[in-house]
Formats: C-alpha cells, sequence, structure tokens
C-alpha cells in the first residue's frame, strides 16, 4: 500500500450514543416460559403463541451452522435479553403519545418522527430495541387501502392476513437463526398494498438496538397484492458497546401476481472498534416470493456489523417472474461479512440479475456466497450474476462462493466475477487533478459501487454513499 | 460400511518385500481412511457427487491376471512409437510395455523396483505432495499395488510423451485397482506425460488412482489424462502438484468414460514466477455423472493461473465442476483466471457448477466466470440457411464449442486424438471427413 493512501483518520461510529429511558426488560435466558412471556407481553392470540412455541422447539433440535466464512465466539444463547422495550411507549397510539426522548432519539440519528419535518414522501416505523414506537403517515396511506402499521398491531388488526402469510415464505424450520426468530420475534413492520395500488410514498423502517445485552428479533412482512407496487427503505444503527449484541431478522415478501417489490436496506449497525472488539452479530433471512410476472428487487448497502450473514433471495415461483439483487458490502477493520442471494427458478421464462461489489479493507474478511438454482420446469430461465470485490490493503481478504446449479437445459446463465486492488494509478490521476487521497479514494468507490447505488431512492443513495466513506475513513492507513 | 471391508483388504497384504519406512505411511493412511470413511454429500467437497453407490461394494483387489494382448491394446496407443507402460488391472504388465525409446536421462521404474532401486528419493516425495484429507487419497496410499515412477534428470528436456496406460479388461470385473504415479521433474527439465484410462469390456470396477507430481526450479511438466474408463466403472483420481520457483505446471483432463467419475486435480505454487494452467473437457450422455474439482493454492508472489474447464451434457448425464483458486497473503502480483463453460444438449442435462475465488493479498488480479446454455439457435438457423442439415449444423456446433478448449494442447498428436474422440461422440459421418480432410 502506497503511502499516499495511507493518509486518512478514522471518524467516530456517530451513531453510538445511548439513549438513557426507563425500559421494560426480562431478565437473560431463553426458555419456552420466555416465549410465552413475550407473546403474553404482546397480548398475542393462541395461535402465534403455538406457533412460537413449535419454532422454539424446533430451534432446540437445531445446530448454529458452521458453513459460513466467519469466525466468531460462541454465542451464549442464555445471556441474551429477549426482549426489552421503552417503558412509555404507548400501544400503537398517535405520534403524539411518543416519549420526547425517543423522538429526540430519532431526530438525533436523523429520522425525524414529526410528519411537518419529514422528508416529503417517506413513511416511517421507527422500532426501537423490541417494539415499535411510531408509525408515521398511517392516515395518509390508509386512504388508499395500504396497511402500514407495526407487526404487533397487525396482529390484533389484520389476523387474517397474518395467518394467512406468517411464514409462507420463510417457515419457522428454515434455519437456526429463522427458528430462533420466530420463536421470540417481538417487533417489526407489516405492510399490505392492496390489490392495482402504487403506493404513493416509500415506505421504511428505523432500526434502532438501544438496551445493552438485548438481541433484537424483528420480523417483516409486506405483501403486495396483484398488480401492486411498493418501495420499502430499511436502516438501522445501535450504539457503541464493548459486548457483541445479536440481531436475527426475517424478511418475508410477498409478491402476488403483476405486483412489484423494492426492498432497499442501508444496514449500518455499531461494526466493533479497530480490534474488533464489540459489534453486532447480524444474522438476517430475508426471502421474497415472486409469483406470476411479479417482481422483487433487493438492494443493501452493508457497512456495519461485526459479523454479517444474510442472503436475501427470491423464490421465482410463477411464469415471467423477475428477481433482483443488488449489493454493495464494506468491510473494515475486524469486520466479516459473508452475503449473497439466492435465486430460485422455478417458474418458466424467469429472470434473475445479481450485481455483487464487495469492498475490504483494514483486517476485514468479505465473502460473497450466492446460489443460482434453475429447477427442472423452469424454460426459459436467464440469470446474470457480476461480483467484483475491491481490495484496499494487504491484510484483508475477498472471497467468492457461487453455486449455480442448473437443471433445465433451455436456461442461460452467466456468471462473472473480479477481484482487484484500487487502482492506484487512478488515485494518482485524481490526486494530479487536485483532489486529496481521501476524495480519489471516495471517488474510486463510488464509481465501483455505482450500479448499486443508482438501484437506491435518492435520499438513501446519498446516505449510502456518504456511510461508504466513513466506514472506509481510516482503511487507507 | 465397508470400513471393515478394506481393513481385512489391508490386512490380508503381503507386504514382505517391502521397503520399512513404507510401513507407517500406510497404516496412518488406513487408520485415515477408517476415520474418514466414503465420501457423503455432507461434506463441502463432496456436495454434488456421492460415491453412496459403491461404498458398500466388496471390490476385491485386482490380480493383474488377463488374456489382453498388445493387438488389443493398439487403438489406444496413440502413438505405438512413444515410451509406454501399460498397467494391466492395476498391474504392471512387462510384456504390453515398451520404454525403448526412451530417452536418455529420464527414469521409469515401477513402484516396486522404485522403492528397491531409489530408496531415497521415493521416500522423500511418496505421499509427501498428496497431502490433502481426501479418505480416497488415503485409501490408495493405504493399498497402492503398483504404480509408475518418472524422474527426470536437471536439464533434460524430453518433448516425447511418454504414456501411462491404465487398462481394465473384462477380467478387472468386480475388482478395484489403486495405481500411483509419482513424476518427479528435476531443476530446468521438461517432460509430456499422458495417462490414459481404458475399460476393453462393459464391467464394472473401481479405479482410485493418484498421481504425485513434483516439478522443480525452473521445471516444465506437461501431463495430460483421458479418462475412459467402461461406462459401467466408477472411476475417482487424485493429482497433487507441488512447484517449485519459475516452474511450470500443464494439466488437460479428458473426461467421457465411467458411469460416475470424479477427478481432483490440487497444485501449490509454492515459488516465485510459477505458472500453472488446468485445462479440461467432459463429455457426458446416458446417466453419467462426471465431477472435477481443481485448487491452484498461490503460496508465492508473482505467479500466474489460468484454468479453463469446458463440457458438453447429453441425455440425462450430470456434471460438477468445483475450482477452487485460493490465493495467501504473501502471494503478491497473482494473476489469475478461471472460466467453465457449460453446453447443455438434452433437457435432462444438469450442471452443478461452483467456481471459487478465496483471495487474502490485496495486489492481484483474479477473475472468475461460469456459463451455462444450450446450442445457439441463431448459429444453427446460419448453417441451415447455408443448406447444411440441421442435424448435421448441431453436431458442428457440438464439436466447435469443445474444439477450442482442445486446441491448448500442445502435442499435436495428442490433441488430434482427442478431437477425433470428441468428433466420433458428436459429428456424424457425413461431417467426420470433411473436418478431418479440413484439417488435413
Amino acid at each position: 500500500m502506497s503511502s499516499e493512501i495511507e493518509a486518512l483518520v478514522g471518524r467516530e461510529y456517530q451513531y453510538g450514543f445511548v439513549t438513557d429511558i426507563d425500559a421494560d426488560t426480562i431478565p437473560p435466558g431463553l426458555s419456552e416460559d420466555v416465549v410465552r412471556l413475550i407473546s403474553s407481553k404482546k397480548a398475542e392470540p393462541t395461535w402465534l403463541l403455538d406457533w412460537r412455541l413449535k419454532a422454539y422447539r424446533r430451534w432446540l433440535t437445531m445446530t448454529e451452522p458452521t458453513w459460513p466464512n466467519v469466525h466468531y465466539p460462541a454465542i451464549d444463547y442464555q445471556a441474551v435479553r429477549y426482549y426489552s422495550a421503552p417503558k412509555t411507549a404507548k400501544p400503537l397510539g398517535s405520534l403524539d403519545d411518543v416519549d420526547p426522548t425517543l423522538l429526540e432519539t430519532y431526530k438525533k440519528l436523523g429520522i425525524p418522527l414529526n410528519e411537518q419535518k419529514m422528508l416529503a414522501g417517506v413513511a416511517v416505523d421507527a422500532v426501537f430495541d423490541s417494539v415499535s414506537v411510531g408509525t408515521t403517515y398511517k392516515a395518509e396511506l390508509a386512504k388508499h387501502g395500504i396497511i402500514f402499521c407495526s407487526f404487533s398491531e397487525a396482529v390484533h388488526e389484520h389476523p387474517e392476513l397474518i395467518r394467512k402469510y406468517l411464514g409462507s415464505v420463510v417457515p419457522y424450520s428454515d434455519n437456526f437463526f429463522a427458528a430462533l426468530n420466530s420463536a421470540v420475534f417481538s417487533d417489526g413492520s407489516f405492510c399490505y398494498i392492496p390489490k392495482g395500488v402504487k403506493c404513493p410514498m416509500e415506505l421504511s423502517t428505523y432500526f434502532r438496538i438501544n438496551a445493552a445485552d438485548t438481541g433484537q428479533f424483528e420480523r417483516t412482512l409486506i405483501v403486495a397484492e396483484e398488480g401492486a407496487s411498493v418501495s420499502y427503505l430499511e436502516g438501522c444503527t445501535a450504539p457503541k458497546r464493548s459486548t457483541n449484541q445479536l440481531h436475527a431478522a426475517v424478511v418475508e415478501l410477498i409478491a402476488l401476481d403483476d405486483a412489484t417489490i423494492k426492498y432497499s436496506t442501508v444496514q449500518n449497525w455499531y461494526a466493533g472498534d479497530e480490534n474488533g472488539v464489540g459489534g453486532i452479530f447480524n444474522f438476517v433471512t430475508k426471502r421474497g416470493k415472486a409469483m406470476r410476472n411479479a417482481k422483487i428487487s433487493w438492494t443493501q448497502v452493508e457497512t456495519g456489523s461485526a459479523i454479517t450473514w444474510k442472503y436475501p433471495s427470491v423464490i421465482l415461483q410463477g411464469d415471467n417472474s423477475v428477481g433482483e439483487f443488488y449489493s454493495v458490502a464494506v468491510v473494515n477493520n475486524m469486520q466479516q461479512a459473508d452475503t449473497g442471494t439466492k435465486m430460485i427458478h422455478i417458474g418458466r421464462n424467469t429472470k434473475s440479475n445479481i450485481v455483487s461489489k464487495g469492498i475490504s479493507a483494514g483486517r476485514g474478511q468479505n465473502s460473497y456466497r450466492g446460489q443460482v438454482k434453475v429447477m427442472p420446469k423452469a424454460d426459459g430461465a436467464r440469470n446474470y450474476t457480476q461480483c467484483d470485490s475491491m481490495l484496499i490493503g494487504n491484510a484483508c481478504g475477498a472471497h467468492t462462493f457461487p453455486y449455480i446449479e442448473i437443471n433445465n437445459n433451455t436456461a442461460t446463465l452467466e456468471h462473472e466475477a473480479s477481484t482487484t486492488k484500487i487502482g492506484e494509478d487512478q488515485i494518482f490521476y485524481l490526486k494530479q487533478r487536485g483532489m486529496s487521497a481521501e476524495n480519489a479514494v471516495s471517488m474510486i468507490v463510488a464509481g465501483f459501487c455505482k450500479e448499486v447505488f443508482k438501484e437506491l431512492p435518492m435520499e438513501f443513495a446519498l446516505e449510502a454513499q456518504q456511510l461508504l466513506g466513513i466506514t472506509l475513513e481510516g482503511s487507507v492507513g | 460400511m465397508t470400513i471393515p471391508h478394506w481393513q481385512a483388504a489391508f490386512a490380508a497384504r503381503a507386504g514382505g518385500d517391502e521397503p520399512r519406512w513404507l510401513a507407517p505411511l500406510r497404516q496412518s493412511a488406513m487408520a485415515s481412511f477408517a476415520a474418514l470413511g466414503f465420501p457423503t454429500r455432507a461434506l463441502e467437497d463432496w456436495h454434488y457427487t456421492s460415491l453412496s453407490s459403491i461404498a458398500d461394494v466388496p471390490y476385491t483387489i485386482g490380480s493383474g491376471a488377463s488374456s489382453t494382448t498388445v493387438a488389443d491394446l493398439t487403438p489406444y496407443m496413440i502413438n505405438a512409437d512413444w515410451p509406454t507402460i501399460v498397467l494391466l488391472n492395476g498391474r504392471w504388465s512387462p510384456a504390453l510395455s515398451s520404454l525403448d525409446s526412451l530417452p536418455g536421462g529420464v527414469l521409469v521404474l515401477d513402484l516396486a523396483t522404485a522403492w528397491r532401486e531409489q530408496p531415497a528419493m521415493v521416500q522423500q516425495h511418496l505421499g509427501t505432495v498428496a497431502v490433502s484429507e481426501h479418505a480416497m487419497t488415503s485409501l490408495n496410499t493405504a493399498l497402492m499395488q503398483d504404480g509408475v515412477v518418472v524422474v527426470v534428470a536437471k536439464d533434460v528436456v524430453s518433448n516425447t510423451p511418454i504414456h501411462i496406460l491404465h487398462v481394465a479388461d473384462a477380467a478387472a470385473e468386480g475388482a478395484a485397482r489403486f495405481p500411483r504415479t509419482l513424476i518427479i521433474a528435476e531443476r530446468s527439465s521438461k517432460v509430456t506425460l499422458l495417462e490414459s484410462f481404458v475399460g476393453l469390456a462393459d464391467v464394472a470396477y473401481f479405479t482410485n488412482h493418484v498421481a504425485e507430481v513434483v516439478v522443480g526450479d525452473n521445471a516444465t511438466v506437461n501431463h495430460m489424462k483421458i479418462q475412459r474408463e467402461s461406462e459401467s466403472a466408477t472411476h475417482v483420481s487424485t493429482t497433487e502438484v507441488h512447484q517449485a520457483r519459475d516452474s511450470h505446471y500443464v494439466n488437460f483432463s479428458m473426461a467421457m468414460g465411467a458411469t460416475l467419475s470424479r477427478t481432483n486435480v490440487y497444485t501449490v505454487l509454492d515459488g516465485e514466477n510459477c505458472g500453472a494452467t488446468l485445462n479440461g473437457l467432459y463429455l457426458g450422455k446416458g446417466t453419467q455423472h462426471t465431477d472435477h474439482q481443481t485448487r491452484i493454492e498461490h503460496a508465492q508472489p508473482n505467479c500466474f493461473s489460468r484454468e479453463l474447464y469446458k463440457g458438453v451434457l447429453d441425455d440425462a448425464s450430470h456434471a460438477v465442476f468445483n475450482g477452487k483458486v485460493y490465493v495467501h497473503p504473501v502471494a503478491q502480483k497473482t494473476d489469475g483466471k478461471q472460466s467453465n463453460h457449460t453446453l447443455l444438449l438434452s433437457p435432462d442435462a444438469r450442471i452443478d457448477t461452483k467456481p471459487q475465488l478465496e483471495i487474502f493479498a490485496d495486489d492481484v488480479k483474479c477473475t472468475h466466470g461460469a456459463t451455462v446454455g444450450r446450442m445457439d439457435e441463431a448459429g444453427l438457423f446460419y448453417m441451415k440457411s447455408r443448406g447444411v442439415p440441421s442435424e448435421t449444423a448441431r453436431r458442428l456446433l457440438t464439436y466447435a464449442f469443445a474444439a477450442d478448449v482442445l486446441e491448448t494442447i500442445e502435442n499435436e498428436t495428442v490433441k488430434h486424438a482427442l478431437e477425433q474422440l470428441t468428433l466420433e461422440r458428436y459429428a456424424g459421418s457425413a461431417v467426420h471427413p470433411v473436418i478431418v480432410a479440413r484439417k488435413g
């Protein structure tokens, strides 16, 4: 690494503060009683408790996966608190009821929950530790028949929808972390777009972990009825702590015939310090099911977390359905990411497109792991995959593990991957034009990630680009 | 399940005239096999290939008895003037082998003679290159009966291929064979080797082959393999290579026989300025299962590797390609390229491909690519519009798809022989003479 690229200094993780608020927190540990307790705190119907218990019993029989290319100390599942809620949180009433301390917290995070000050056209569901503290623009959305509320609220208000779709894409038995989530999930967002409705604004959930030693287990369920369309954003931050915190979420998307769901994530959980102390363990199961002519598009910018284990997937069930995955994953310091996607082609003439950009700096290890599977009946399936890795510094690693399984000869598949170092000649050129080394690196990285950023909604794209700059600061040093 | 069967076979071995140092090597290999057992699909390396079909088969240990004559082998000789070693049903056959044309400075011995006459050299290398934790390699080391040792002295350049012909005839039915190849190319030498596996009768048997290749400083080894086993046979072959500085190792693997075959090619580029070229072609038909696994380990800076595997799959055949390029933290300036392309001719053909890059150094240039597809309809249409019958056009395009990887073979005679084999499989007689004439 040339000394010229080695001049940047790290900036603090700016979302690392702690909100001092009274919380209703249960003691650490996991048992059937804890599952029952969480369920009773949310006054859930019996069918949901039964489902949780089935998930818990299945989880007990499962073992933590060891195949991801990440290494971390064993997680003591009995040391985690599975529920924590700010005491003042009202049961999902209007925003006026929200504790000012919480409003202040979200303001500091740049997510004002006050509707007047909102960025026009984005409705937000704010999730603080285990509960949703407020959802904006609900009334406006209701005019179009759109349901956008916290998961707990949906369980009470729209049980028929939850019962129909919960676990229909990610069954509780799907994997170790999905089973854990199904047993103890606390809150999350629910979104339902009726037939033929194009959602007039971006929907967004902002996840915040605050309490110490708690895990966050949220569940997001988005249903787009026939011909509906929605764009959904997700952001996440957590305080700086020297202990690791567990985050195991499940996201299920259902796009019925002709529907479109676009799901964008900017993940900026606390990543731990430069020695790998602290940070979030992020084990997420995200999957969508696309019916006839439907389209599901995942865009993710993964900059945070000490460990990332995440494969947003699409089951291309219906004929002519389309799945997309655009990802930028950045690891710096001691971060490790094993992320990618799965595209399962079941219907005829299904298409999938994968663009993955991995950036490794510091001592970070970045793995792309993606599966493209074409089932025997998926005539005319088409996949294009491009995964590029950029290495900054000589102590990091970039790994590519594609799994391509083709069972139909009418399928056409292309996979391309490359790994290169950040171009010193490019940096030299930009510096020679009067740019600082820092700006040069961030410009090159922005160019490298452009294909993915252009898929993000505009405000998010700007945020993502800045975030990337911050994450990489100090990496060239 | 058949671990006791193989332990019994191991115990029954008459190891009378073997050197003493070999016994612990064999024993630890047997212990390792007993611990690992036959690989199952639960192992990441065997995710798409199951050996369960043979795990319970009580194979006998091949005796080598046979009535095969030189005339029977003529079609497989490729060039009768080349030094040829015939391992018949796993045993060296002096009667069928001919080493008269062996160039000076090249020593070719059977395994037993080698460890008697060149004990130091054999002990130094045998079992030290093939070190991957593989049950099949362990089983070979435990039970290897015969094999070939090739030693090329320093500065000797031999362009004439040495042909090692592994033959299985009707007598091989129900037997397992464990041939071993050890190739030592000393400093600045060059050698070309061809290993053929042929089945003369349609009988079921099990080949478990291990080759160890030591490529010295500045040496070049050109190593080709043609797998034409009986279509009822099971074939597992592992080639492990150790490369010293400035060396070049070139491997070509052609797989067209056996009901189930698995070929592993692993090389470690353990010196600066090395190059490794691993190419291959797999042709599947019927219900054949053809698996290739390669690993290129860049352990030192300034090395390059090139890899191109192509496959044509017909009927309900199934192929697997799993290629890994591994770059160690010190291996700066690594330049690696890997590609895998498969043509699916039939709706029931299947391919699972897993090209992998694991990179721990930053100043590298590594790429891989994979494609899977069917016959190019536009190309077919063009040829038909020019009056080429549909079926002929199809065969011609299939051959053309496979031909470019065959073009990479340096030895003209071998290249031509493999082109013929590919033609015979995909080009009907109508096209066949035309192409051959044109190539004239």
